[in-house]
């Protein structure tokens, strides 16, 4: 039987004596970790942050793109009702298929009969691909910048209200004054968000 | 009689509850100085919420030692049906009870004379004194050396009665490395034990707190600078830390000769580690650092080298001793912790090379050397 000979490797890693002592490189490698910490622990002790780490959701980025598509947010008109007037496109475009609408019927408003008496978006399944913003025809629903208030102890506490989308971040649907008028409804271009 | 039982009482209090807060502070120590390194933040969404009101104690995260301790109490205890279930339930106690009994004989502080202190209780105390450690020992270094050999047969028992093969192997490798280093340990201490001539912990810290060559103090670390870094090396390798923790090596071997223990038997080897991290600290800081003295400090005060001196009274020499033993114990401590956050693990072949073909003859070379110098210092100074 011969004995075993130990295989050698191309790549066999070449160290000079200084680096096969061990200790010098250890103390270098040491330095470098403790020069880390000591950095750190210094923009600690001076207010900053030593890390680049957001404490998300008790921080967030200041640089959001404007354009972001964060939470949603239903339009009012300026009685305060919902702009939304139930036609469920929203709900059909939606590809994750999140959004609950149940229409109500208000024989009083003659312009908007139709409204919704719940309008749910539920977060845990959005992908916030902002087709809904798109599919809508009265301008009824938006996308903020911000998604304040995301994460949940389970997935039944997000689902997002009507309530909460009207009234996180109240945004009046100027393009349409109420009630509607000859004028104003043909300027559709004009939607400038406030 | 009463007396010595009073003190000694309060010393074994101390000692332990020093222990039992430094194996819990540690695990904290460890995450938010490993984060700090990285750039990282660590730890920090376990609170206590104050009851009745929202408002949340945070604390930088230290509340996540206590978290880790409630889920290690209140998880299954899940025992694997092996043949040896005793040695398997003892074998974390085995190694536990060993790491705290090594405190004993470590002088975490000077002479303490609580007449002197305590003015109404002096004539009672009667003139006692007492050093601050809890078994004066005369073997206090022998006592070291006995009890952290027993935490290799706690490891072994572990490795053999999970009845497992990863636990086994995880026990054999534990067993090889830690006689392997403690051999070196031995060896390493030899050297200081020649130069101050005692065995016994208290009287090298005594001898310590001279001065040598005119000025430095006469810490074990200036007579014996490769000697510290040895023991350093070995003393971290026994207590099986990353960069020497093949024994549990959780890419190889799941969790070692951990692997089949849970809740808080698991939570006792846990506990020891972090201990024994506390422990090598005392006993690096007692051997090469002047144990509970500021450099040129005694039990009267300070004696500079040029020959002045500043005498304490005796309650701030036995605060400050005290004190200055725990910071050192902590900055040992936070450097071990430097160590394992810094170091890739080596490979078992090269630990036991490291232990056998550099660590050995570098400790036996140093015994040598330690020993031709003492021999020609004594024979050429008589006395």
């Amino acid at each position: 039987m011969t004995p075993y000979k130990r295989k050698t490797y191309w790549n066999a890693p070449q160290m000079t004596a200084w680096e096969r002592a061990y200790l010098p490189e250890i103390l270098r490698g040491l330095a470098i970790t403790s020069g880390i910490f000591l950095r750190n622990m210094g923009r600690w002790l001076t207010g900053r942050k030593g890390a680049l780490t957001t404490y998300y959701p008790e921080e967030t980025r200041a640089d959001y793109a404007p354009r972001n598509r964060g939470k949603h947010v239903l339009t009012q008109r300026p009685d305060g009702k919902p702009q939304c007037i139930a036609c469920n496109l929203c709900a059909t475009v939606c590809p994750a298929k999140v959004i609950e609408i149940e229409a109500g019927h208000d024989p009083a408003d003659t312009a908007h009969p139709k409204f919704p008496l719940r309008f749910e978006i539920d977060y845990s399944r959005c992908v916030f691909c902002g087709l809904c913003v798109e599919a809508c025809p009265e301008d009824a629903i938006r996308m903020a910048k911000e998604v304040p208030g995301l994460p949940a102890e389970d997935r039944h506490q997000m689902w997002l209200t009507l309530d909460e989308m009207l009234h996180w971040q109240p945004q009046r649907d100027v393009a349409k004054p109420y009630p509607a008028t000859a004028a104003s409804s043909t300027t559709d271009g004009d939607r400038s968000r406030p | 009689m009463k007396q010595d039982l009073l003190v000694h009482a309060v010393f074994i209090a101390y000692a332990v509850l020093m222990l039992i807060t430094f194996g819990t502070v540690l695990t904290w120590v460890e995450r938010k100085q490993a984060a700090v390194m990285s750039d990282r933040i660590g730890a920090n969404r376990a609170y206590i919420r104050i009851p009745y009101t929202q408002i949340k104690l945070v604390w930088l995260g230290l509340f996540h030692g206590i978290a880790d301790g409630i889920k290690m109490l209140v998880k299954e205890d899940f025992k694997p049906r092996t043949y040896d279930a005793v040695a398997y339930a003892v074998a974390p106690w085995v190694v536990f009870t060993p790491v705290l009994l090594v405190f004993g004989v470590v002088p975490f502080g000077g002479l303490l004379d609580p007449g002197r202190l305590f003015p109404a209780l002096a004539e009672w105390f009667g003139g006692r004194t007492y050093s601050m450690q809890i078994a004066k020992l005369d073997a206090g270094l022998l006592m070291v050396f006995a009890f952290s050999g027993l935490t290799i047969i706690g490891s072994m028992l572990a490795g053999w009665a999970s009845a497992n093969k990863f636990s086994l192997l995880g026990g054999l490798r534990a067993g090889s490395q830690m006689i392997s280093y403690e051999l070196v340990m031995g060896l390493t201490v030899l050297g200081l034990i020649l130069i101050f001539g005692t065995v016994d912990l208290d009287a090298m810290v005594r001898q310590q707190s001279g001065v040598t060559l005119g000025f430095l103090p006469a810490w074990g670390i200036v007579y014996q600078p490769f000697a510290a870094v040895l023991f350093l090396t070995a003393a971290i390798a026994e207590n099986k830390r990353i960069p020497f923790d093949l024994p549990e090596a959780e890419s190889e071997l799941i969790a070692g000769y951990y692997t089949e223990y849970s809740a808080m038997k698991m939570g006792l080897f846990m506990f020891a580690e972090f201990i024994e991290i506390a422990i090598i600290g005392a006993l690096f800081a007692t051997l090469f650092l002047g144990g509970y003295n500021l450099p040129y400090m005694n039990d009267q005060g300070f004696s500079w080298p040029g020959g002045g001196t500043w005498a304490l009274s005796h309650g701030v020499v036995v605060v400050t001793q005290v004190l200055v033993f725990l910071l050192k114990v902590l900055v040992l401590c936070s450097f071990q912790i430097l160590i394992r956050w810094t170091l890739p693990r080596f490979r078992y072949d090269q630990v036991l090379a490291f232990a056998w073909k550099f660590l050995l003859p570098l400790a036996l070379a140093n015994l040598t050397l330690t020993a031709v110098l003492v021999w020609s210092h004594h024979t050429g100074s008589p006395g």
